[in-house]
């Protein structure tokens, strides 16, 4: 379990409405991504990626202690 | 090109010990393609050429227009309606006669990219699609070739780099940040979302430091990292990506494939559905990008319990193909034929959004091998 603060990037920031928020007793990174589809349903046809504390990962992540979450989408613009 | 004449303009950065004259002789015998001549261009090139990197493509196809200006400072108002890339090569043979710079009007395709990304040694990505990101990454993948990758979002902005080797760790590349394009709309590109002026400024010129490192062996390049910057906060982030063997399937297998790939559908997916090894099947079922769909009638044996998979039925797979969510899937059938038929229905009801492939040999071959 982990008290995962989550930073959000880009145009994220307009679903969620806020560039950090924190998740108590998260286990992984799949139940918190579920919970935050729950708060923000738009969140579930976004394209990010995950890092934890600040490593990208692939598929689900067990998460413990203090974590620090960032959620990545991509940019287009040049 | 053997340089002997004094140093005067480059001597302020040969000065510093870390680069001095080897550092300087490597800049100019650098040969580096700036993929855009927009945002992030205009500044990367204008340090580039200024630091006497000795061979500058640019490839830009787009014309200058006025609401380029605000952040495109190095076209002026005669610009207008001209080229950008051939604008570009004057402004820098004005500010070093000394280096060679091609311009490229034509738009980079997956017909001409690799030829045109051969002659050169690292290659620049400042465009402003998805279309033209994957094209170039793939193509850097296929040809070995470093890439200096940059974006902006309206306050912030990306750098990494790409497909380049340090500490012996596997090099990553863009996919295995963002493993396939996003649907068309849902990312705003700077003419949508807006951007502010000086952001591409500040990401440019950090994309041209990355260059300079790069070519002359100095400092930490963020190979494998993923540099982030916000303009509004100051903040900025480093995070770091590993190279995922399950996304070097997304990429053309070879210099064939990729230039039959039509990356302006943003890339992903092959006309008909491809067909997948079970080696390749086995790596790409254990993430969490794909479904596995079993297209056999209900009572077919044999019963697959080693992994998770939809059944939907040849037959109902028109109807039913909404259900799949994922953008990567894999249809599997007893033999591998009906499969196919499945592949090529999703593939012309999905268009190019969408992966597709087909388990060759069906769930008789999987079973085979995993009992080998």
């Amino acid at each position: 379990m982990a008290t995962a603060t989550i930073k959000i990037f880009g145009q994220l920031t307009d679903i969620i409405k806020s560039e950090e928020l924190v998740l108590q007793h998260v286990p992984d990174t799949d139940s918190m991504i579920e919970q935050l589809q729950q708060l923000y349903p738009a969140l579930a046809t976004a394209k990010y990626v995950i890092a934890v504390n600040k490593e990208i990962i692939n598929g689900n992540c067990v998460l413990n202690g203090a974590t620090t979450i960032a959620l990545l989408p991509p940019f287009s613009g040049g | 090109m053997a340089i002997h004449q004094p140093y005067e303009r480059y001597q302020r950065q040969v000065l510093l010990k870390e680069l001095g004259e080897a550092g300087q002789q490597k800049l100019l015998h650098a040969k580096v393609l700036m993929i855009g001549a927009g945002g992030l261009g205009c500044p990367a090139l204008q340090y580039l050429a200024a630091a006497g990197i000795g061979t500058i493509g640019i490839v830009d196809d787009d014309v200058v227009a006025l609401h380029n200006l605000h952040r495109q400072p190095l076209y002026c108002m005669q610009d207008i309606g001209r080229h950008k890339s051939t604008c570009a090569k004057a402004f820098l043979e004005n500010l070093n006669p000394e280096i060679e710079i091609i311009a490229y009007t034509t738009r980079l395709t997956s017909a001409n990219a690799i030829e045109l990304l051969a002659a050169y040694d690292i290659i620049v990505d400042g465009s402003d699609n998805f279309a033209t990101r994957y094209l170039v990454n793939d193509a850097c993948v296929l040809l070995g070739k470093p890439l200096v990758h940059g974006a902006i979002a309206q306050f912030e902005g990306q750098v990494a780099i790409f497909n380049s080797h340090a500490n012996n760790e596997p090099a990553a590349n863009y996919r295995d940040l963002f493993a396939e394009p996003p649907k068309e709309g849902t990312v705003l590109n700077c003419a949508e979302a807006g951007v502010l002026g000086v952001l591409p400024g500040i990401i440019g010129t950090m994309m041209a430091s990355e260059v300079i490192k790069l070519v002359t062996g100095i400092g930490k390049p963020l190979i494998n990292c993923l540099w982030t910057f916000n303009a509004l906060n100051n903040q900025s982030y480093q995070f770091l990506i590993k190279a995922n063997t399950a996304t070097r399937l997304l990429i053309p297998a070879s210099i064939p494939a990729f230039k039959k790939m039509d990356y302006e559908w943003l890339c992903g997916a092959v006309a008909g559905g491809q067909e997948i090894s079970v080696a390749d099947f086995n790596i790409l079922r254990n993430t969490d990008v794909v479904e596995i769909i079993d297209v056999r009638n209900p009572d077919e044996l044999p019963v697959v319990n080693e992994f998770a998979s939809k059944q939907i039925p040849l037959q109902e797979i028109e109807k039913k193909a909404s259900e799949i969510k994922t953008t990567t899937m894999v249809v599997f059938c007893q033999t591998g034929v009906r499969s196919k038929q499945a592949a090529a229905v999703l593939t012309s009801i999905f268009g190019s959004s969408r992966k597709v492939y087909s388990l060759s040999g069906g769930i008789i071959a999987w079973k085979n091998n995993a009992t080998q």
